[in-house]
């Protein structure tokens, strides 16, 4: 991502310094994550020091200070899932992208992460992937799924 | 500016509106214990150890006396049984993660707290804040700050400010109650800029001594 991308982004919300969450917000949904350039031209843009922008940018789990893949894969690990087999749909997609939670794979594909609950426990078990979920999945099921996004 | 009198373990305290009850004590000669609180800095309640027991009414009021604002005829108590006890369990609590502090242990022994009730959890820094408040407030360099949060908050340094701005300052090592932020900026020195170190040479240097 490019300053200029950038200071699109800081200018379209007014460069207010009390607007840095939402611009991270911006950057981190078009970038997928925040490298250390876009924080640093943020603090220097909004005149927010970079120690609080970090602060504010490791604080919460919405942001990633590590490159993350194309699709965000999470498999909801809460109770209603977990006891329809959550633990063996996790293990299925571990398997298939050879990644743990939290790891991204080397063409930036997939990054898996897995979430204690997505709220649709009717639904379980539920992958999320980019937002949507795809509910009661098997086994069998994981791949044909994850298929969908290249 | 309005006086305000109080009562602070039966001594009669005048104090200014809008100082707190920690201010008024010790302008009084009363000692509170505390961590976290500087007279540069904004009061920030981190440590809890400075908490007082207030009288209005029954049952008394538990309040952190760094953040609590001094009011018109309040009685305080600075030391009871029940503070004793709460002071002693925060600083087990804080002795979890940093049993060599020379001021925490000083303190376990005033309250008889024993450092080994809870399981060590060292990770040295007690988040007093003060180092990273006094950079901002004081300094205005922010060239340390908090990353991270809950349990995994810690003070981290930026290389790019740290580098330029610490070596003449410096200011906030002797602030620390632990001495993990010597640490920290030493970690940080050696690896994001070993070149301007103070007290580890660096490779060129080690290179010309070797010669």
């Amino acid at each position: 991502m490019d300053n200029k991308r950038i200071d699109q982004i800081i200018d379209k919300h007014r460069g207010e310094a009390s607007s840095l969450i939402q611009i991270l917000l911006d950057i981190q949904s078009e970038n997928h994550w925040l490298p250390k350039e876009a924080l640093g031209r943020v603090s220097e843009k909004l005149e927010v020091p970079l120690s609080r922008t970090m602060h504010i940018a490791s604080f919460y789990k919405a942001f990633s200070l590590v490159p993350k893949g194309r699709h965000a894969v999470h498999i909801c690990m809460g109770t209603a899932c977990h006891v329809r087999g959550a633990k063996r749909i996790l293990e299925t997609v571990e398997e298939l992208t050879g990644l743990k939670p939290g790891e991204t794979d080397v063409e930036m594909k997939y990054s898996l992460e897995t979430v204690n609950c997505l709220g649709c426990c009717a639904l379980g078990p539920v992958i999320e992937i980019n937002g949507k979920a795809h509910g009661k999945v098997s086994v069998s099921d994981t791949s044909g799924v994850l298929e969908h996004y290249k | 500016m309005n006086e305000i009198l109080l009562e602070i373990d039966g001594k009669e305290v005048r104090a200014r509106e809008g100082t707190t009850l920690l201010e008024a004590a010790q302008n009084a000669g009363i000692s509170i214990p505390k961590l976290c609180q500087h007279e540069k800095l904004i009061p920030f309640g981190g440590c809890r150890l400075c908490l007082v027991e207030v009288e209005s009414g029954s049952p008394t009021k538990l309040v952190v006396s760094c953040v609590y604002p001094v009011e018109e005829s309040l009685v305080v108590r600075t030391r009871s049984e029940k503070i004793d006890r709460i002071r002693k369990t925060l600083l087990e609590l804080l002795l979890a993660h940093a049993p060599n502090s020379l001021q925490l242990q000083d303190l376990a022994k005033e309250y008889g707290a024993n450092k080994d009730r809870f399981e060590k959890e060292a990770s040295f820094c007690i988040h007093c804040g003060l180092c990273v408040r006094y950079c901002a407030e004081v300094k205005k360099l922010n060239a340390v700050g908090f990353v991270d949060r809950g349990i995994n908050k810690e003070i981290s340094f930026i290389p790019e400010i740290a580098s330029k701005e610490c070596k003449d300052c410096m200011e906030c090592f002797p602030l620390c109650p632990t001495s993990y932020l010597q640490a920290a900026f030493v970690f940080i020195e050696a690896l994001a800029f070993p070149e301007a170190s103070s007290g580890i040479p660096s490779k060129k240097q080690k290179l010309i001594n070797n010669q």
